[in-house]
């Protein structure tokens, strides 16, 4: 049971301010700003997403620079609170296509319709946007995606890629197309984001997966759909360690540590076939989400080096290596390494004929930072920085720099092998084709290599 | 709603202040309130929203309210809708214009659209106005009959709304046993759910005063309505499934194949992609399984992996608040999640309010076989770009190496820590060192080397400073130098800040002077002349204090300030196991993430319904100071801050019965742990009995009343029951004891407890006493049903003689 609900800019203007019980007093919003602005005075530390002011407690999620907030009296379950704002979030999305602080002062009275619907006294009442549908009659008022940084995960597909319709994920729920057709069409992404932990030798200390399979349906008629995975899927290990690589490397098949699923999926013959029955609601959701551990070959392999270089000065290689097939490219790629707090200045030698490279020393932070567009499958690219230091070091240089981190994108590529083998769409019409979209990504969550 | 107009805040463009535009908005709302043009309907839209986006940001628009309502009178459904958000933030600040609104509502409710009756009467319901009260009745009475289920849905909130506006004209009207039918009986879940949420609310306030409120509130978690919802559970929406879970976790089934049936029932509950609804079903699983230890113990594993799965998938916050759920797990069964450490580790990019959970939990999984992984992991983050938690890494180390066995490796890198020239690792490592010294003075050989080499002027963190100057002093006959360090620190009395460093310095000079005595005298005396003029109150004292002493006699003042020391074997738990025991009954809350359990920072009105255990809980917080088992406790805690282990056994040997009887109970579930005992010829009751509060409210909760009645007081007992306290004292002599009490005169609560005498056998006892009635009702609950009368006769003739000298 939530007493308020409110959404907040940035620089902490009300968007939207919704209170359902006249629990809690006026200011809170206010209160609530301050207090995350100014929750440790050397502002390294970012306030806890729930915390409690004179018996207020305040949840909050950040959403695309937005502060989703809510705040109740009570002592409620702090994952369902987090959850709904979530969710409230992702409804939103639904409806405006784009969700950023420009479509949500556009379009607050559509939101506030939906938040009249979705809470009553404070009180859950649906986050279906297919239910939500019947109850709101504002239509959204479209701004502008093409000049927008695209968002969340499926946004990605919206660069480079020619054959994805770029503006349906950022399509309202409600809007309709030029011409009043509606498009029949269907995105299935499965989206992995991998953690991987390399030790200074270049051993694989953690790697995890944790990958969803998402869907967001333009379909009318609700018709079912069959989803069918891998058949030599698994999931769960029994027993022992289950970081114990020895025991299923070799075997092929893939085996989650895992999984759970929308509650719309139905799982009757997925022991069976792994396949996965479900009537797609509207909107964007999650069909499964899944966890492994299993070992798999990393994307990158990273090399780095430095070294002392006489007085003052240090010597930084880094070297790139992937380890995917040449018909696969990795773009955004962005590389990331601390070097010692007393560095003063940092001049970099990229390799010659290197297209589509940045480079960069944050000096704030004490960072190098280098930027590729694009990696080909197979190929490698090194970095070489020298480094110009304030004062003389008496530590071990190694200990003050590192470790390498890493971010990038690699669309159409996985490394669970989990698979969509087949999208069925069950309808009796043999005309009926709708586009069905299935997509791959696999992006950086933590890809760190110590060194 | 908003905060009030914020005139003077900064001001961004679409963020006007003015009061002109509100008197502008006025002016045309008024033109277009008779118009009957086409395009109306747009104009007005467009002024609403304007309207409402003025309500967004604070600025105060009631005065346009008499306006809004005569522009509301529209078919335009979106028209209407901003209308009724407009009136329902106003109407409670105008209670005269509100009555303007309920005509054009209750037409609306009668409305041939069910989507605009169920909107009209969300709004009635809405206005808060407490003399329009009687107008909701009617149409609230009909709005649970509609036969459509969003009017039926929207109703039944309606029907919380107007208790809360006034409790007993929806009493009056009968509403909440109109609810409780349709809780049972309707088609639309969410109408149930809401029945629920809206029953729970009233009963749980009700109860107070209300008998039968009561009952119903108990009624809620019968056997047939848990069932009910249960076999409907997959029908609910996902947030009803939360509320309907949490009910089951108050329900106790009556024998284990029940147990079983409910957990097979949600097992696939768990892996539900939204985690409230996966944490809302592992509180069911947790709950009902306490009494069986090898289930219990099955639980953690089934429940290890989904609760995983939702750290990994979801957003940071959620992950938070999973995470802070696992660490309570984590905390309560180490052993089981010790092969998953590597799930701990703290990836670079997380927010610092999760890597300081997980490293917490780093700490708590760590055994003999995981250690030296875990500590290089550690090791690997006290070099981190981020300095708290490189600082938070180090402490963890630390933490670790106080709770093994073997500390070998750990040491080592604990002294690395300290020649890696950073001077927050060496801030921190300096005083893991000395806790770690504390604890195993056989290292100090090792250490002392190491710490010998730091130059304190590199040390400046008060708490680190203090450390070394602990260390200079305690091992001052090993450290060549420490005389010469401590004079110079002296001698730069005055640049000395902190007075903790400073209460150090005398300590460790005194010390540090009976070891080598020749070479300290003269830093002692300085140190003693600059303590003694010093401005801080304790410098001065201790300084003083040592001087008297060494004056009085050497040997007295070495013995005083240097005697010899036993190693700690245990530093002090900071929760006492009660307070982890009733966080870990408020599983699934905010408890959970605040580690308090829920009375220390909810306020009384706001506990959730149907917890009865906060009920007692503020009661006996309110009474602390009065309440002996409380203070007991506190004294023993303090206690434990300074002994030993085996000191501990000691004294809690006494107290061992009562320990291990807790234990039983957890397990036991209410069951009487003796079965069927015969009664014996005469009750004799344990004069020291104690129970804790969370146990008393488990039992309270568990067990069935065994005994109700009323008693009559004699005058002189009402005489004499000007405060609570004067009965405690009184019942206490009887050896019934009391855990909670409260009230004012003429009425007075009391939660008594009693234990039979050798046996672990406990009664409960609910008393409330009305003085001027002079009468007692008396409830009493027992482990043992046998002795029960016994019991009663016993707390009757104890109640009888109180008042009489």
């Amino acid at each position: 049971m939530i007493s308020q609900f409110f959404v907040l800019s940035q620089r902490g203007d009300n968007i939207v301010f919704r209170d359902y019980r006249s629990e809690v007093a006026k200011g809170s919003a206010e209160i609530f700003f301050r207090k995350v602005k100014f929750w440790k005075e050397d502002g390294q530390e970012e306030a806890p997403p729930v915390f409690n002011v004179d018996g207020v407690n305040y949840f909050h999620v950040k959403v695309v620079g937005l502060l989703f907030v809510a705040t109740t009296r009570v002592n409620v379950s702090p994952s369902l609170v987090l959850e709904l704002l979530q969710r409230i979030a992702r409804v939103i999305k639904d409806y405006l296509g784009v969700l950023n602080e420009d479509s949500l002062r556009k379009n607050f009275v559509l939101v506030y319709e939906l938040l009249d619907e979705v809470i009553d006294f404070g009180y859950v009442q649906t986050t279906s946007t297919e239910v939500l549908k019947s109850y709101v009659f504002n239509e959204p008022i479209v701004i502008d995606a093409a000049r927008l940084q695209p968002l969340g995960p499926a946004a990605i597909f919206m660069q480079g890629t020619k054959r994805m319709p770029g503006t349906a994920v950022t399509k309202s729920v409600v809007a309709n197309e030029p011409g009043g057709r509606k498009r029949e069409e269907i995105f299935v992404d499965i989206i992995e984001k991998i953690s991987v932990t390399f030790s200074s030798s270049g051993y694989i200390l953690t790697s995890e997966v944790d990958g969803t399979i998402q869907m967001k349906s333009y379909l009318s008629g609700n018709p079912e759909i069959r989803l069918a995975l891998n058949e030599d899927l698994s999931i769960g290990r029994g027993g022992g360690s289950i970081y114990d690589y020895r025991s299923s490397s070799g075997s092929g098949a893939v085996i989650l540590d895992d999984c759970n699923f929308h509650e719309s999926v139905r799982l009757d013959s997925f022991d069976m076939d792994r396949t996965l029955a479900l009537v797609p609601p509207d909107g964007e959701f999650p069909v499964m989400n899944y966890r492994m551990t299993q070992e798999f070959k990393p994307p990158f392999r990273i090399n780095c080096l430095i070294e002392e270089a006489g007085q003052l000065k240090a010597e930084v290689i880094i070297k790139v290596r992937a380890e995917f097939p040449s018909n696969i490219t990795a773009n955004t790629v962005v590389v990331q390494m601390p070097v010692p707090k007393y560095t003063a200045r940092a001049s970099f030698e990229l390799e010659p004929g290197a297209v589509g490279q940045r480079t960069d020393f944050k000096e704030s932070n004490k960072k190098l930072e280098w930027g590729l567009k694009k990696i080909v499958g197979g190929s490698e690219h090194t970095l070489r920085a020298k480094l110009t230091f304030s004062q003389e070091s008496h530590a071990n240089i190694t200990k003050e720099a590192g470790p390498v981190s890493m971010t990038f994108t690699i669309p159409m590529y996985n490394v669970s092998r989990l698979q969509v083998k087949y999208l069925q769409i069950a309808k009796k019409s043999s005309s009926y084709n709708p586009y069905r979209w299935v997509r791959y990504v696999t992006q950086a969550n933590s890809y760190v290599a110590r060194i | 709603m908003a905060p009030p107009a914020q005139s003077q805040r900064s001001q961004s463009p679409s963020q006007p202040s003015g009061k002109s535009e509100v008197s502008d908005l006025k002016l045309q709302l008024r033109q277009l309130a008779g118009s009957r043009a086409p395009g109306v309907d747009d104009s007005k839209r467009e002024l609403f929203k304007k309207v409402i986006s003025y309500m967004t940001i604070g600025i105060d628009v009631s005065s346009l309210f008499g306006e809004m309502v005569m522009c509301s009178a529209t078919s335009d459904i979106v028209l209407k809708k901003m209308c009724y958000l407009y009136v329902g933030n106003y109407a409670k600040v105008n209670p005269d214009l509100a009555l303007l609104t309920i005509n054009f509502l209750q037409r609306d409710c009668h409305d041939q659209d069910p989507m605009i009756r169920g909107l009209a009467l969300r709004s009635l319901c809405s206005l808060r106005v407490a003399n329009l009260v009687e107008y909701l009745v009617g149409p609230l009475g009909s709005g649970l009959k509609d036969s459509n289920s969003y009017v039926r849905m929207v109703a039944v909130i309606g029907v919380l709304k107007l208790y809360h506006i006034s409790a007993s004209t929806c009493v009056d009207a009968d509403f909440p046993s109109t609810l409780k039918h349709l809780m049972l009986n309707d088609s639309d879940t969410q109408v149930v759910a809401n029945c629920l949420s809206a029953l729970q609310e009233i009963w749980s306030a009700e109860a107070s005063t209300s008998e039968e409120a009561s009952r119903e509130r108990e009624a809620l978690i019968s056997k047939l309505v848990i069932y009910y919802l249960l076999n409907r559970i997959k029908e609910f929406s996902e947030w009803a499934q939360c509320l309907v879970l949490e009910l089951v976790t108050k329900y106790v089934p009556s024998e284990s194949s029940e147990i079983f049936d409910i957990m097979n029932l949600l097992e696939d509950r768990l892996q539900h992609a939204n985690g409230a609804v996966v944490l809302a079903t592992v509180k069911v699983f947790l709950q009902l399984t306490l009494s069986m230890t090898d289930v219990h113990q099955q639980v953690y594993e089934r429940i290890k992996a989904p609760l995983l799965t939702l750290v990994s998938s979801g957003s940071p916050e959620q992950s938070y608040a999973v995470l802070s759920h696992l660490h309570l797990l984590v905390m309560r069964a180490p052993y089981v999640f010790s092969s998953d450490y590597k799930h701990f580790y703290c990836q670079y990019n997380e927010p610092s309010y999760v890597k300081r959970l997980k490293l917490e939990m780093l700490t708590a999984v760590a055994n003999e076989s995981n250690t030296y992984e875990i500590v290089t992991e550690l090791c690997e983050y006290a070099a981190n770009v981020d300095i708290p938690i490189a600082r938070e890494s180090i402490r963890a180390v630390g933490k670790i190496a106080l709770q093994q066995y073997d500390v070998n490796a750990i040491v080592d890198r604990l002294l690395q820590f300290l020649e890696m020239e950073k001077d927050y690792v060496t801030a921190e490592a300096l005083v893991l060192v000395k806790d770690l010294l504390r604890k195993y003075p056989q290292w100090s050989h090792d250490c002392i080397a190491v710490v010998g080499n730091i130059s304190s002027k590199n040390v400046q963190e008060p708490k680190a400073k203090a450390a070394l100057i602990w260390m200079l002093g305690e091992y001052s006959q090993d450290m060549q130098d420490a005389p010469y360090i401590l004079e110079s620190l002296v001698e730069n009395w005055d640049e000395e800040h902190s007075a903790e460093v400073r209460l150090h310095l005398l300590t460790a000079v005194m010390k540090c002077f009976f070891k080598r005595p020749p070479e300290t005298q003269s830093a002692l005396g300085a140190a003693l002349a600059a303590g003694v003029a010093d401005f801080h109150q304790d410098v001065h004292d201790r300084a003083l204090f040592y001087y008297r002493i060494l004056r009085y006699n050497v040997s007295v003042a070495e013995r005083v300030v240097n005697p010899p020391k036993q190693a700690v074997s245990v530093f002090a738990d900071t929760q006492s196991s009660e307070i982890k025991d009733r966080i870990f009954d408020e599983f699934n809350s905010l408890s959970v993430l605040y580690q308090k359990p829920s009375y220390m920072f909810t306020d009384k009105e706001h506990r959730g319904p149907l917890e009865f255990a906060d009920e007692i809980g503020n009661l006996s917080i309110g009474e602390a100071t009065d309440n002996v088992v409380s203070s007991q406790r506190v004294e023993e805690n303090d206690k434990d801050l300074l002994l030993t282990t085996a000191e501990k056994e000691e004294t809690r040997a006494g107290h061992s019965q009562q320990a291990s009887f807790g234990i039983d109970d957890l397990l036991g579930l209410g069951m009487p742990a003796v079965p069927n005992v015969p009664s014996p010829p005469q009750l004799k009751l344990n004069t020291k009995a104690a129970l804790d509060p969370s146990t008393f409210q488990q039992k309270w909760r568990q067990l069935p009343i065994a005994l109700s009645q009323e008693l009559l007081l004699s005058p002189q007992a009402v005489a004499a029951l000007t405060a609570p306290q004067a009965l405690l004292r009184h019942m206490q002599s009887h050896s019934i004891h009391c855990i909670a009490s409260g009230g004012q005169s003429p009425n007075f609560k009391f939660f008594f407890f009693a234990q039979k005498y050798e046996e672990s056998s406990n009664y409960l006892v609910e008393c409330i006493i009305n003085t001027s009635s002079g009468k007692a009702q008396v409830k009493i609950k027992a482990e043992d049903q046998s002795t029960s009368q016994a019991f009663s006769t016993l707390f009757e003739s104890a109640l009888s003689k109180f008042g009489t000298p």
